[in-house]
């Protein structure tokens, strides 16, 4: 099965496609694929504990799917705590993610 | 030490408007300094980060001027020329030519080129890793 | 490489490019030998209605004399062999019914998206 690497940089306040995102990532992981969801910008607003929708990352890690928020846009809007199932990564790692073998790095 | 391996980035973004710019800028950076080559095809908005005419502006607000030190996104992307040159690897930053053409932007630091989207193509193919980043 | 081109936000710019930017620059990619499939998806949907009319814009004494016809450029790329994706409830979100649109896309729901990624080398996001 192949790799993608999903790049959030929407919060899911207003846009109303966030919840159209969470199921596509949902569902490519369902079909046995490795999937990595790298939150940047307003797309870490979700991730501190009590926001509204930070409850899904916990569900997202449970079913195989590994969440990163880049450490620079959490310092940037003062997160310092992330929700249950998002870790903390450095935009290096997203770099490194790009690069695996026959990535498909798909940015909303 | 150059990877030999090669990025692949396409911006649409213009400066100053949008936040993606500057992850952008960062993620270049970031591959650079892991010794990988880097192609940023520069469609859209995204051809004026690199106008030469850019220039700072004091802050009223804040009443400073020059120790503001307000960034142009022609001086970041200068400086990436220079780490892609510290670190032996190869930026290759390509402007789309009718995107330069319509928005007159055609004016621009040492180091980019004009190009296509057939530019674009090719360095996807040629490339380890693509991202295309959207504009909205 | 099989590429996926997501076209997801409608008439940004159309007017004063006389295109759209994404549509067009897939169709060059196409011209250069690219296997390029586009999804519609979003407000893009409304590309494939039939009968957009942006005609009659002017500026003072200036008129735009070719104003964009999206749909019609869709059908063009539909002609050289670009499959041309649209989401389904995207379509009925924006009203659109089969009689509505052109003539060539392939419908398919949303849940059947990573199926469709899966077909795919690589999935551009435009």
């Amino acid at each position: 099965m192949a790799n993608y690497l999903f790049v959030e940089s929407r919060d899911p306040y207003g846009a109303g496609d966030a919840q159209h995102v969470e199921e596509l990532v949902r569902g490519v992981r369902q079909r046995g694929n490795t999937v990595t969801l790298f939150l940047v910008q307003n797309g870490v607003l979700s991730t501190r504990p009590g926001a509204k929708f930070s409850e899904r990352y916990a569900d997202l890690t449970r079913s195989g799917i590994t969440v990163l928020a880049d450490e620079f846009s959490l310092r940037e809007r003062a997160i310092e705590r992330l929700a249950e199932g998002v870790q903390k990564a450095d935009i290096g790692q997203l770099v490194d993610l790009l690069f695996v073998a026959g990535t498909k790095a798909i940015w909303h | 030490m150059a990877t030999g391996m090669k990025l692949t980035l396409a911006l649409m973004d213009p400066p100053y408007e949008k936040a993606a710019s500057t992850t952008a800028l960062r993620i270049v950076d970031a591959a650079l300094r892991r010794g990988h080559d880097v192609t940023v095809f520069a469609y859209e908005g995204a051809v004026n980060l690199t106008m030469k005419a850019q220039a700072p502006h004091a802050n009223p607000v804040k009443g400073t001027s020059v120790e503001e030190d307000h960034p142009t996104t022609r001086e970041w992307v200068a400086a990436l020329f220079q780490l892609a040159a510290q670190q032996g690897v190869k930026l290759d930053w390509i402007n789309c030519g009718l995107c330069v053409d319509e928005r007159g932007a055609g004016d621009w630091i040492e180091g980019p080129r004009r190009g296509s989207p057939k530019d674009f193509l090719d360095s996807a193919i040629q490339s380890n890793a693509v991202l295309v980043i959207p504009t909205k | 490489m099989k590429i996926l081109s997501i076209v997801e936000t409608a008439y940004r710019a159309t007017l004063e490019e006389q295109d759209d930017t994404i549509l067009w620059l897939n169709h060059v990619l196409k011209n250069a030998g690219a296997d390029i499939s586009l999804l519609l998806c979003g407000s893009a949907v409304n590309y494939a209605a039939r009968g957009q009319d942006a005609t009659g814009l002017a500026f003072g004494a200036r008129r735009q004399v070719h104003p964009p016809e999206l749909d019609k450029d869709l059908d063009k790329m539909i002609g050289v062999g670009v499959a041309v994706y649209a989401v389904t409830e995207d379509m009925r979100d924006c009203g659109l019914a089969q009689d509505d649109v052109i003539g060539g896309l392939t419908l398919l729901a949303r849940a059947e998206i990573p199926a469709l990624f899966d077909r795919f080398d690589q999935v551009w996001h435009w």
